[in-house]
């Protein structure tokens, strides 16, 4: 029952993560003790936690390297004991929380000085500690009851990271809505759990038999579905990530959504992973959650004028490009199609990293941009490339790699899920896997058109506001960890080659022998891509350079020249195109879905007098489904309130007839289905 | 490959393109009655552009400058990937044509981020547009890589491309003319051509491609028009292996096909914006959703 087994890479693995939940866990503490004017706390918080992440890579990488699982048995807390366990599925889902963690740690100490914000600065750093440390333990969890623990101190860590700033309303009803759903979703897990526990004897994560009950095997695959595609925030059940990514610190934000959002994809991963033979519609499920999300996420995002909602309907849409990676694995796990399994699981590993990596360099990016000027609000920014040259750069890096372009980390993943779809083309069998291709071809488009809006609006003209005018460039401690986010995009993206031993180890973690020990890099043309990368950058900088003493030249001569006006006299900034009418074309074709909230002034007379024009896209899953059902629902209860009279003796008969009810069913007559007199 | 093959896959690459643009303008210049420019003017205003000086707004970026530079590059590499007639393509490699597509959405993704640079409210509605027109032409685009790798069984471009011929054309010709059709509507949305655009306008209020433009100058300029005259090239190849089952012949006669066929596709080109109208702004997805249900149909019919 005790103890700890497994090659010896994996049991160092498995001890180093542990010890990195701790030194994470730990890192709030001394803050939490010294005092906010002690800038002590803030040191050691930044160090603790940079000390953990280290030493978690160094896990993350033992595990990936180990050649087999670890497992550590430890027979107190819970009843049934405590399953802990390494193996290269937990190393590869590990690796970004480190990096992702520890660096946001860094950018974090600059951007939310504890002794700017004496209010809420410690109990930051300790719940983004506690936070990190129950993210690695659940990845660590070997049994449903550990997972379910693990996952509640997830929910609540990262709860309280959100209400942050607590004072503002926006903020505590984003966290109110994001408590609801991590609830909601922890009650499926509930049910999940058990019924496994049921069909496999006991809690530890064993295989599920293709003997099981079809109909048990299903309610199991829906529960992941529901439960885990809360946590992910697949659409439709993506409510509560706007408002909880974007009322967070940036950097909490990009733990969010770099991180956290993954563990919905882990537990997804994990559970079917543990079923032997699962059936085509399961299949057929994910790729169409993934297409549904991976559209209606960009095209929510590209109605959005809120930079961190913007990115936070982002994170919806790449879900989507993962949930498409591990539906083909899984048509490919039941159909028998060996490519299947390995091109869509390497799409959608890869892509958790990927997202992982640029994505979190765009919420600190956007952190950035907040600190600087001191809103989000798309349209009253513009033109901060020049005030903020280096942090431009590195969001426009970030906005090339999530729009899934060349030469950048995203274009590796995605061409993974287009090979393995349009393979499905070439058939036999499952031709309709080939359909979701141009669905995500069409999300691509809007990708590029929505990060163009983005990175044009934000960095790009003349500023809109005097908060954009006066905007200073970030200290270097918030710049660093995005350059070395930015970095990793582009290592991923020109030598895929790599990191294709970490991919082919976590996928056989997975598949097991459904893989065959099949490799990644036999069916991605992974050589290519450093020549294809170099080929491109080799080019562009030759013409770049051809082109510098000519733009010298311009710039010495015409220091002043203004943009093109038609002829117009009086340009102002407020001419430029705003975020919502780039968005304009594109929204208009889908105002049955975004719904926008629109107030648009009647313009009469000959002299109309001055009026504004405001347009919002809310969420119109919350406002037009949830919202109106809610209420309904406690139209419904409030009727109950008749038998709620205050009177002690009507209550005392309410229990009375409870009781009876109870004793009848104890006695299990025979008319009761269930009953064993009903046998 | 040999070496000397590559040499002239370059060279018609970076040759071909101002020839293409010259004859689209030859063929409306005779639509409309006129003499025109000559057939080589493409190539004395690219001269003539390389040796303009710059004129920069004061408050653009390098990304303004340099997008020209990605675009055409992108576009070059794109045209590494199909073959040109006769002349196999240089590199080739499962998964070639996401590149393809993948380089080409590059290329606008820059083009319309240095429209922004300058800060002209003009040129955002160009970019505006550029990018969300893409939406539409992307799955089409697609849909007819799934109908060649249907029809091809292969997953690299060169193999797609060249599938289409002998008995595979006549077997699945209704696919093949239907996701022609679709290249076609992809074609011109994409060159910015009429119905969706007109390269001729001056109103600044009506344009897509021409306005992302305004304030390129000089050899800047010369980069965006010679990189938009390559890309119709490069789309053009795509349509001409699609409708030309003759792709085996190789040689000086295959070359002289090729060429012909490129010719008469700018022909083709011209003869529909002399005798079309451009499509008010709103009616242009209803073309591209068409181009999605033509290439989609098109597979539908493969996939019985």
């Amino acid at each position: 029952m005790t103890g700890l087994e497994g090659p010896a890479a994996a049991t160092g693995g498995l001890l180093l993560l542990f010890a990195a939940a701790l030194l994470l866990a730990a890192s709030g503490l001394p803050a939490l003790l010294l005092g906010w004017r002690s800038a002590r706390g803030e040191g050691w918080a930044t160090l603790l936690a940079v000390a953990g992440s280290a030493v978690g890579v160094a896990g993350g990488i033992a595990l990936l390297a180990a050649p087999g699982p670890s497992s550590l048995r430890l027979p107190w807390l819970l009843p049934g004991g405590v399953a802990f366990g390494g193996d290269a599925l937990s190393g590869f889902f590990a690796l970004p929380v480190f990096v992702v963690g520890g660096l946001g740690a860094v950018y974090g100490s600059a951007y939310w000085d504890l002794r700017r914000h004496p209010r809420h600065g410690r109990r930051l750093r300790f719940c983004y500690g506690a936070g990190l440390a129950s993210l690695v333990l659940l990845l660590l969890a070997r049994d449903g009851l550990t997972f379910l623990v693990c996952w509640e101190a997830m929910a609540l860590g990262t709860y309280f990271l959100v209400v942050t700033e607590e004072e503002k309303p926006a903020v505590r009803e984003a966290g109110w809505i994001y408590l609801l759903y991590s609830h909601a979703a922890l009650l499926c897990l509930f049910a999940l759990f058990a019924l496994q526990a049921r069909i496999g004897g006991s809690f530890a994560f064993g295989p599920v038999p293709a003997s099981a009950p079809g109909g048990l095997r299903g309610a199991l695959f829906l529960l992941a579905l529901v439960g885990f595609g809360i946590k992910a925030g697949a659409m439709p059940l993506h409510s509560w990530l706007p408002g909880a990514h974007a009322s967070a610190p940036s950097h909490v934000s990009a733990l969010m959504s770099g991180v956290v959002l993954k563990m919905g994809i882990y537990g997804l991963v994990r559970v079917v992973g543990l079923v032997e033979a699962p059936p085509v519609w399961w299949g057929a499920t994910l790729l169409s959650l993934g297409a549904l999300s991976s559209f209606f996420g960009v095209v929510f995002a590209i109605g959005q004028h809120d930079l961190k909602k913007l990115l936070a309907y982002h994170s919806i849409e790449n879900i989507g490009i993962i949930l498409l990676g591990l539906g083909l694995a899984v048509t490919g796990r039941a159909t028998g199609r060996v490519d299947w399994v390995v091109l869509g699981m390497a799409g959608c590993l890869l892509h958790v990293w990927n997202h992982a990596l640029f994505k979190s360099l765009l919420f600190l990016g956007a952190g950035s941009v907040l600190h600087a000027t001191g809103t989000r609000e798309l349209d009253r920014l513009g033109g901060l490339a020049r005030r903020m040259p280096a942090t431009a750069t590195l969001f426009l890096l970030g906005s090339v790699a999530i729009s899934g372009l060349p030469p950048l980390n995203g274009f590796v993943s995605e061409l993974s899920i287009y090979l393995g779809l349009t393979r499905a083309a070439l058939g036999p069998g499952a031709v309709w896997v080939a359909l979701a291709a141009p669905v995500l071809a069409a999300t691509g488009a809007l990708a590029v058109a929505c990060f163009v809006k983005v990175y044009g609006i934000v960095f790009l003209g003349t500023g809109r506001s005097a908060a954009a005018e006066a905007a200073d460039e970030s200290p270097r401690r918030m710049l660093v960890p995005m350059a070395l986010l930015g970095g990793a995009c582009a290592a991923i993206g020109i030598a895929p080659g790599l990191f294709a031993p970490a991919v082919d180890r976590a996928i056989a973690a997975w598949g097991g022998g459904v893989a065959g020990g099949a490799r990644w890099g036999a069916f991605v043309p992974l050589a290519w891509m450093p020549v294809a990368a170099g080929a491109l950058l080799l080019l562009v900088g030759l013409l770049a350079a051809a082109l510098v003493p000519t733009v010298r030249r311009a710039r010495a001569r015409q220091p002043d020249l203004p943009t093109w006006d038609c002829g117009f006299v009086g340009s102002s900034p407020r001419l430029q195109y705003t975020a919502s009418s780039f968005a304009e074309l594109v929204t208009s074709r889908f105002g049955w879905a975004l719904a926008p909230e629109v107030r648009e002034p009647r313009i009469e007379g000959i002299f109309p007098a001055p009026s504004s024009f405001h347009s919002e896209a809310g969420d119109s899953v919350l406002d037009r489904l949830l919202r109106p059902a809610v209420r309904r629902v406690e139209a419904l209860a409030a009727r109950l309130r008749l038998s709620q009279q205050g009177s002690l003796q009507q209550y005392i008969l309410y229990i009375v007839i409870a009781l009876a009810v109870l004793l009848l069913l104890s006695l299990r007559p025979g008319w009761i289905p269930g009953g064993p007199g009903g046998r | 490959m040999a070496l000397s093959q590559v040499a002239v896959h370059l060279l018609v690459l970076l040759l071909l393109p101002p020839l293409l643009a010259g004859v689209i303008q030859r063929t409306k210049s005779v639509f409309a009655g006129r003499r025109g420019p000559s057939l080589w003017q493409g190539y004395r205003d690219l001269a003539k552009l390389a040796q303009k000086e710059v004129a920069l707004g004061a408050g653009t970026t390098w990304v303004f400058w340099l997008a020209p530079a990605v675009g055409l590059v992108t576009t070059l590499m794109a045209g590494l990937v199909v073959p040109l007639g006769p002349f196999d393509a240089p590199v080739s490699f499962a998964g070639d044509f996401v590149l393809f597509a993948y380089l080409l959405a590059l290329g606008r993704f820059f083009a319309a981020t240095a429209a922004l640079d300058t800060g002209s409210p003009f040129e955002g509605m160009g970019a505006a547009r550029e990018v969300s027109f893409a939406w539409l032409t992307e799955p089409a685009l697609f849909f007819a890589f799934l109908v060649l790798a249907r029809i091809s069984g292969s997953l690299q471009l060169e193999d797609m491309l060249r599938a289409p011929e002998g008995a595979l054309w006549r077997d699945s010709t209704a696919a093949l003319v239907l996701t022609a059709a679709g290249v076609l509507i992809v074609l011109l949305a994409e060159c910015s051509r009429v119905p969706v655009d007109d390269p001729a306008t001056h109103l600044e209020l009506t344009m897509i491609h021409e306005v992302m433009v305004l304030d390129h100058s000089g050899p800047l300029l010369g980069l965006v028009e010679y990189g938009a005259a390559m890309k119709l090239l490069v789309l053009e190849v795509l349509l001409l292996h699609l409708v030309v089952p003759a792709a085996d012949i190789r040689g000086w006669l295959g070359l002289g096909l090729f060429l012909a066929g490129m010719l008469a596709i700018g022909v083709l080109i011209g003869g529909i914006e002399s005798t079309m109208a451009r499509l008010r702004l709103a009616r242009v997805p209803a073309l591209l959703v068409a181009a999605v249900l033509s290439c989609g149909f098109a597979l539908l019919l493969l996939g019985r």
